[in-house]
C-alpha cells in the first residue's frame, strides 16, 4: 500500500517544526528557506496551511524534465530529483502548476519533496497531527489527488 | 556552532553596517540572546547615557537554540537602556522575527547612533542595507510590514517595527513582529524611534547548525516529548496565557481598578470560557490558536472582534482577525481598569500591535489616569472631553487609539504612570517599579511575587523570576528570597538560550542542558548555566548601579506595603517586602545597600 | 500496429515510451537524424558549461532504456513521406511503412543572410556536434561574439560567460529578450550582463563578417568592428518541415495540427517543435517550442495513435531562464490583453520585477525576475483559470502573494495575510 502525505491545515498552528525538520533532513542544516514544505500563513494567523508536492499522477515536474533527473520512487512514488542528472534548466519549477518545484540557487539545482525516502520528516515533527503520513486510499489524499486533477486536466 | 559566530553593527549616525565575528569568550561567559546582549550594551555604552540619546545602544540578540529544531526556537530579545526605567531593558518576543536574524547569519544586531532622517533595516543574509522611511514614516506596524514586503518583493520577509508610538517617545512603546509578537516591556519601541528606525526587516537563507546533530536532535525528540504531555502545556495550548484570570480572581490577586481592588466582578465575561461563548449576535471571540517559530505549545491566541461592536461597527478595516487576549492584555484593559467588554479589550489589544505599544503599562498607566479623574484631579478639560471612569470601555479604546497615534491626552499617557502621577501630583498613585508598571499578579496576595518585582533589573516584571508555588502554598514573606534568586538566575538562563520561558512548564534546567551542551560547543553543565543565570544577573544589577539606581529603587508602591488586600485569600495582608529584601540581598551575596561584593564579583568571574 | 516517429528528441522520446505504455504489442520505431544517442538540446548549454559530460545530455540513462522499452531508435533522415501508401522514405531509398505517423522533427538553427556567416568560426549552438565545436575554440580568454540574445541566445549566453571567454553579445533588436520579455524586463537583463562584465550591444545589426588580422571581424552598423576567435549564432530556429512538401500533410511555419495533434492527414501526427498546435491562451495555432509544450504534445499525441480520443487543451506558452544567475520567466499572455488589468512591482536596484496580467479577475500572463519560490503556481493560476475573487486586489496591491492566492482560492475560501489594506 502506498502511503501519502496528508495535510489538515485546520489543525497546523504555524510553527514551522516541519519547515525546520524537512531542511535538516536534506540540508543538513536548519533552514526554512530550503525547506521542501511551506506553512503559508492568511489574515494574521487566522488560517495556515501547510503546502507540498501532493505526488500528482500527472507528475508536470517529471514530463518537462529534459533530462531524466526526476523518477519516481519505486517504493514511495514520489517523483524524486536527482541531484547528479539535474542540470538546473529549472523548466520543473515552471510546469509544475502547483508551485512545489523551487531552484536551489546555491546548489544550482532544483528541490523537491522526496517523501524523505518513506519517513516524511515534516510528519514526524508536526506536533499537532497537522500533517501525517497515510495510506494513500485515505479519503482526504484522494479528495486532494481528484482536486488537483481536475484543476488541471491533461493527457 | 549554534552560534553563528556573526554580529551586525548598524551605525546609523554614520550610516555604515558591519559584520564583526562573535566575541566567542563572551558567548561562552554569556550564552546569547539576554545575557550576552547584557555583555555587549555594558560594553559598548555608558550606563548614564539617556536612553533617548543616540549614544544609547539598541541591542536585537538571539540565542544559541534560535533557529534550531528545539521546541519554542523563536525568541530573540531587545536589550537597551529603557526610557521608562532609565535601566537596563531587555525585552523578549516570539513570533518569526528572531529566528530569520538568525537564519540571515546574526547571533547580534547592535544598532547605535542616530539617523538624521528616518530609515528602515533590510538585511538580506551578507547584504545589508540602511534605506529611506520617509513613506513609512507615521505609519503603522501592521502597515509597514505590508508596505516592506511588498516592496522588497520578498513575502517571506519578517519585520519587527515601531508604530506612530515608537516614533513620537511613547514612553512604553514596543518593538512588534510578525504583526502581532512584541518585544513589548520597558519602551524599547521608544529607543528604536528615538534613533530614527522604523523597521528591520530580515530574511535569511543561512541556515543554523549545531555541534552535535545526532545528540542534538535525540535531545529535541526527549524534551518535545516531554513538553508535549505536560499538563501545563495542555492549559496553554487549550486555554492560552489567559487562564491565569479565572485562578488569580479566586486568589484575590487579580489588581482591580488600579489596584483598589485584587478581584474583579466582571473577570467571567473576559476569560477563557468568555472568549468561546457564542455573544447574543452569534459571534465567538476566539477562532484558533498559533504558534510562534518552532513552538510546541501554541499559545497565542487568534480572535475576531464583533462586527456589531461600537468599536469597529464603523471601521471595516477591523473586521479581521489578529492577536487575541492573552492574561497580560485581558488584565490590562479589563480588571485594573474596570472594563469588562471583551470586545472592547480585543480591540484594545488590536490598537497595542496596530501602533507599537505595550498593553501592560498602558492599561495600568490608563488606570491611574482613571483613579486620578474618579479623584477630580483631572477632568474632562484634560482628557479631550471623554469621561475617564472605571469600566468605561469606550475611553479604553479611544485613549487607546489616541496614544497610538500620539493625540491628544494620548500624549500625557503615553509619559507611562509614573510620570503621569508625578505630573498631576500623586506619585503615589503609579503601580509599578523603577518606572514600569505592574502586571497582572498582585503582590499582597503573591509576596515572592513582589519580590520579585522590587528586584527585577527592568522594572516591575513577572517573567523575569518564578516563585509561584511557593506563593501559593505560603501568603507570607517567608521563605521567598532563595526561590525567588534561583529562579531569576535560572530565568536569566532560559532567556539567554532563544527559548521560551512557558516551556518551563515542563523543563527544568536539565532539558534545557541537554539541548544546549548538544547544540554549542564547550561543556555546558546544569552548574555551568546556573552560574552563567547569576552572572547575568548581577551584570544586569551592575548596569544598573552605575546607570544611577539604588536599594532604593528596589521597592514598591505603598498601597502594597501599607494598605492591606480588601479581599480574596491575602484579605488584610499588605506585600512583607521588608523582611525578604535583606533576605535576598545575602542570598545574592550582595551588600546590605545592593550592590554585589568583591567575592560575589570574583566568583562570577565579572569583577 | 506500426509506429514511426520521426525525430529522436524529448517529443519523439516520450511519444514512444508512451506509446509503449499504452500498447505493448505495438511495433515502435524512432528515427533520429544525429548520429547520437537520443539527447537534449536543452542540456547543450550546461555540457557547454563544464557542468556536466556528453552522457549527462542524454534524454534516457539507463544503457539499454530503447531497447527495454522495445522501442528501436533508428539512425536516417526521413526525405519523404507517403501519406496515400503510408509509409515514410529514408535517405538512402529504404521505405519504412506506418499505420500511424508522429512528426517530431523539431527544428534546426537558422542563419541570418549575411556576407561571411559561412566562414569558419562561425557556430550554432544547437547540436551536440555544434557543441564540441564551441568547446574547442571557447578557451577562457578567448574573444567570443554571441550573435542574438533571444531565448536560446540567452542560456548559451550564461554558458559562454562559465567559460570564461571575453564575451560580445549583439543583438538586432531594441531588446533582448523581445519575445520572453518586456521593456523594463529586458533592460534590467542587460544592466544585469553589463554588470557581470558581459557586453551587451542592442539594437545593433551585424553587416557582415569577415577574416580580421587575427581571427574574425565582425562589421557591425554604426559602430567600430568587433573581433572574435569564434562567432556562435543563435539568430533563430525554423521547424523542419522541408521533407513534408508534396506530401499533403498541411504547413504553415510548422505542421499544422488539432486538438487531437493529429494533422490534416489522418494518422499523421505531430509534436513538439515542429507542431503548430493550439496555444491555451490566444486559441491559435503557435509553436512554442518548449520542453513542457513538446512533452505534452508528445503525450497526447501518443495516446491518440494508440486508439484513444484525448482533446487537448492547448499548450501554455512559458520560458525560464538563467542569465548569469538572473532567473527569468514568463508565462501566458505576458504583454496583457486589452482592457486587461495589471499588476507590477519593478525593483532596479536589486534586480526584481514581477508583472501579473488578468482579464477580470482570471490571471492570464506573467513575467518575473528574481523569482524562484513557487513559480510554478503562476502557470497554475493561468492555466486552471482560477477566479481570484477578492484575491485579485491583493495581488494588483503585492502581485508576490501569487502563490497565497492561489492557496486562498483554492483550499477554501481564505483572506489574504493583512487583511484590508490600509494606510496609518
Amino acid at each position: 500500500m502506498q502511503k501519502a502525505l496528508l495535510i489538515n491545515p485546520e489543525k497546523c498552528t504555524s510553527c514551522l517544526q516541519c519547515e525546520l525538520a524537512c531542511s535538516f533532513e536534506h540540508e543538513g542544516v536548519f533552514n526554512p528557506a530550503k525547506s521542501r514544505i511551506k506553512v503559508f500563513e492568511f489574515e494574521h494567523g487566522r488560517r495556515a496551511i501547510p503546502y507540498t508536492c501532493t505526488q500528482c499522477d500527472e507528475a508536470w515536474c517529471l514530463h518537462a524534465c529534459p533530462v531524466e533527473a526526476i523518477t519516481i520512487s519505486p517504493n514511495t512514488g514520489a517523483k524524486e530529483v536527482n541531484d547528479n542528472t539535474c542540470v538546473g534548466c529549472k523548466v520543473c519549477t515552471i510546469a509544475c502548476p502547483f508551485g512545489t518545484v523551487n531552484y536551489n540557487a546555491d546548489s544550482g539545482k532544483v528541490a523537491k519533496c522526496d517523501l524523505c525516502g518513506g519517513d516524511p520528516q515534516c510528519a514526524e515533527a508536526c506536533p499537532t497531527g497537522a500533517i501525517t503520513y497515510v495510506d494513500a486510499n485515505w479519503t482526504g489524499y484522494e479528495r486532494m489527488l481528484e482536486s488537483a486533477v481536475r484543476a488541471h486536466p491533461a493527457a | 556552532m549554534s552560534w553563528q559566530r556573526k554580529i551586525l553593527r548598524v551605525d546609523l549616525s554614520k550610516g555604515s553596517a558591519e559584520i564583526e565575528p562573535l566575541n566567542m569568550e563572551w558567548a561562552q561567559q554569556f550564552l546569547g540572546e539576554r545575557g550576552l546582549a547584557t555583555k555587549y550594551l555594558m560594553e559598548s555604552m555608558d550606563p548614564k547615557t539617556d536612553a533617548m540619546d543616540p549614544g544609547n545602544i539598541l541591542i536585537f540578540a538571539t540565542g544559541p537554540l534560535t533557529g534550531t529544531m528545539s521546541s519554542t526556537s523563536g525568541r530573540y530579545a531587545v536589550v537597551t537602556k529603557g526610557p521608562l526605567t532609565n535601566a537596563i531593558a531587555c525585552s523578549n518576543s516570539g513570533g518569526k522575527f528572531g529566528a530569520e536574524l538568525k537564519f540571515a547569519g546574526y547571533d547580534l544586531l547592535i544598532v547605535q547612533g542616530r539617523s538624521p532622517q528616518p530609515v528602515y533595516l533590510h538585511i538580506d543574509n551578507d547584504n545589508v542595507e540602511i534605506l529611506p522611511a520617509d513613506e513609512l514614516w507615521g505609519t503603522t506596524v501592521w502597515h509597514t510590514e505590508e508596505w516592506l514586503k511588498s516592496r522588497h518583493q520578498n513575502p517571506l520577509l519578517k519585520v519587527a517595527s515601531i508604530g506612530v508610538a515608537g516614533e513620537n517617545g511613547v514612553r512604553f512603546a514596543c518593538i512588534v513582529n510578525d504583526l502581532h509578537r512584541a518585544a513589548g516591556r520597558s519602551g524599547v519601541g521608544a529607543v528604536m524611534g528615538s534613533k530614527n528606525l522604523k523597521a528591520v526587516a530580515v530574511h535569511g537563507s543561512v541556515g543554523v547548525r549545531v555541534d552535535d546533530p545526532q545528540r542534538f536532535m535525540q535531545a529535541v525528540k526527549d524534551t518535545k516529548a516531554l513538553l508535549w504531555d505536560n499538563a501545563g502545556r495542555r492549559e496553554l495550548t487549550e486555554l492560552g496565557t489567559n487562564a491565569m484570570i479565572d485562578a488569580m480572581q479566586e486568589f484575590g490577586g487579580l489588581p482591580t481598578r488600579n489596584f483598589q481592588e485584587v478581584q474583579f466582578d466582571g473577570y467571567d465575561k473576559i476569560d477563557p470560557n468568555a472568549m468561546t461563548t457564542p455573544n447574543e449576535h452569534g459571534h465567538t471571540n476566539l477562532i484558533t490558536n498559533k504558534a510562534c517559530f518552532g513552538c510546541t505549545i501554541a499559545c497565542g491566541r487568534i480572535a475576531h472582534i464583533d462586527q456589531e461592536h461600537f468599536t469597529i461597527v464603523n471601521r471595516k478595516e477591523y473586521w479581521h482577525a489578529s492577536g487575541g487576549l492573552e492574561y497580560e492584555t485581558a488584565y490590562a484593559f479589563g480588571p485594573v481598569v474596570g472594563v469588562d467588554d471583551i470586545d472592547a479589550l480585543t480591540f484594545a489589544g488590536y490598537l497595542m500591535n496596530e501602533h507599537g505599544m505595550d498593553p501592560i503599562s498602558f492599561g495600568v498607566t490608563l488606570a491611574a489616569a482613571m483613579e486620578l479623574y474618579e479623584m477630580g484631579v483631572i477632568s474632562d478639560k484634560d482628557t479631550d472631553g471623554v469621561a475617564l471612569n472605571f469600566g468605561n470601555a469606550e475611553a479604553l479604546t479611544v485613549m487607546a487609539e489616541k496614544t497610538g497615534k500620539f493625540e491628544g491626552f494620548g500624549q500625557i499617557l503615553g509619559l507611562g504612570s509614573k510620570r503621569l502621577c508625578e505630573k498631576y501630583g500623586h506619585p503615589e498613585l503609579f503601580m509599578g517599579v523603577k518606572g514600569q508598571e505592574f502586571a497582572g499578579y498582585d503582590s499582597r496576595a503573591l509576596q515572592g511575587m513582589g519580590l520579585g518585582y522590587a528586584t527585577s533589573n527592568r522594572g516591575a516584571c513577572h517573567l523575569k523570576h518564578d516563585t509561584f508555588a511557593e506563593d501559593m502554598e505560603d501568603q507570607t514573606g517567608k521563605g521567598k528570597a532563595v526561590p525567588c534568586k534561583e529562579s531569576q538566575d535560572r530565568t536569566a538562563v532560559v532567556d539567554s538560550t532563544g527559548l521560551c520561558l512557558f516551556t518551563t512548564a515542563a523543563w527544568g534546567v536539565e532539558e534545557f542542558q541537554q539541548q544546549i551542551d548538544a547544540a554549542c560547543e564547550g561543556d555546558w553543565s546544569v552548574e555551568r548555566l546556573a552560574a552563567t543565570g547569576e552572572r547575568i544577573w548581577n551584570l544586569e544589577r551592575q548596569f544598573n548601579l552605575a546607570a544611577g539606581l539604588s536599594k532604593d529603587d528596589d521597592t514598591l508602591p505603598k498601597r502594597l506595603l501599607e494598605v492591606p488586600a480588601p479581599s480574596g485569600t491575602a484579605k488584610g495582608k499588605v506585600n512583607q517586602l521588608d523582611m525578604m529584601l535583606p533576605e535576598y540581598y545575602e542570598a545574592r551575596g550582595w551588600t546590605a545597600d545592593g550592590v554585589p561584593t568583591k567575592e560575589t564579583l570574583q566568583r562570577l568571574d565579572l569583577s | 500496429m506500426n509506429h514511426i516517429i520521426i525525430g529522436a528528441g524529448p517529443a519523439g522520446v516520450i511519444a514512444a515510451e508512451t506509446l509503449r505504455r499504452l500498447d505493448s504489442d505495438d511495433s515502435i520505431i524512432v528515427i533520429g537524424d544525429e548520429d547520437e544517442t537520443p539527447y537534449s538540446r536543452m542540456a547543450l548549454p550546461y555540457l557547454l558549461a563544464e557542468n556536466i559530460g556528453e552522457d549527462g545530455t542524454h534524454l534516457r540513462h539507463g544503457a539499454d532504456h530503447y531497447a527495454a522499452h522495445g522501442i528501436r531508435v533508428l539512425k536516417g533522415r526521413v526525405t519523404a513521406v507517403d501519406t496515400g501508401a503510408k509509409n515514410v522514405t529514408l535517405e538512402g531509398g529504404d521505405a519504412l511503412s506506418y499505420d500511424k505517423l508522429l512528426i517530431a522533427t523539431g527544428s534546426h538553427a537558422s542563419r541570418p543572410p549575411i556576407a561571411g556567416m559561412d566562414l569558419p568560426g562561425i557556430e550554432n549552438c544547437w547540436t551536440l556536434a555544434d557543441a564540441r565545436r564551441i568547446a574547442e575554440r571557447a578557451k577562457p580568454g578567448a574573444k567570443v561574439v554571441l550573435m542574438g540574445a533571444g531565448f536560446i541566445g540567452c542560456i548559451v549566453l550564461e554558458a559562454l560567460a562559465a567559460r570564461n571567454v571575453e564575451l560580445t553579445v549583439i543583438e538586432m533588436a531594441d531588446r533582448m529578450l523581445a519575445r520572453m520579455m518586456d521593456d523594463a524586463g529586458a533592460e534590467m537583463i542587460r544592466r544585469w550582463c553589463e554588470q557581470k562584465g558581459v557586453r551587451v550591444l542592442i539594437g545593433t545589426r551585424v553587416e557582415s563578417i569577415d577574416n580580421g588580422e587575427v581571427g574574425l571581424r565582425i562589421n557591425i552598423g554604426g559602430g567600430e568592428p568587433v573581433a572574435a576567435d569564434l562567432v556562435v549564432c543563435a539568430t533563430g530556429v525554423a521547424p523542419n518541415v522541408g521533407f513534408l512538401e508534396g506530401s499533403g500533410i498541411n504547413t504553415d511555419l510548422g505542421v499544422i495540427v488539432d486538438d487531437h495533434l493529429q494533422s490534416n492527414v489522418a494518422d499523421v501526427y505531430a509534436a513538439g517543435d515542429v507542431a503548430q498546435g493550439p496555444d491555451f491562451s490566444t486559441g491559435q495555432s503557435e509553436i512554442h517550442a518548449i520542453q513542457p509544450t513538446a512533452s505534452e504534445h508528445a503525450r497526447i499525441a501518443a495516446a491518440n495513435m494508440a486508439g484513444r480520443s484525448n482533446r487537448f487543451d492547448g499548450s501554455l506558452s512559458m520560458n525560464v531562464l538563467n542569465t548569469l544567475g538572473l532567473i527569468t520567466s514568463s508565462f501566458g499572455l505576458w504583454d496583457g490583453i486589452e482592457n486587461g488589468e495589471r499588476a507590477t512591482v519593478l525593483d532596479k536596484k536589486h534586480f526584481k520585477y514581477l508583472r501579473l496580467e488578468f482579464d477580470g479577475d482570471i490571471l492570464v500572463g506573467a513575467l518575473a525576475i528574481g523569482l524562484t519560490q513557487h513559480v510554478g503556481v503562476l502557470r497554475g493560476l493561468i492555466q486552471t483559470r482560477v477566479k481570484l475573487g477578492h484575491w485579485k486586489r491583493e495581488l494588483l496591491r503585492d502581485p508576490h502573494q501569487a502563490m497565497s492566492a492561489y492557496l486562498g482560492r483554492t483550499q477554501g475560501d481564505t483572506s489574504p495575510l493583512v487583511g484590508a489594506t490600509r494606510a496609518a
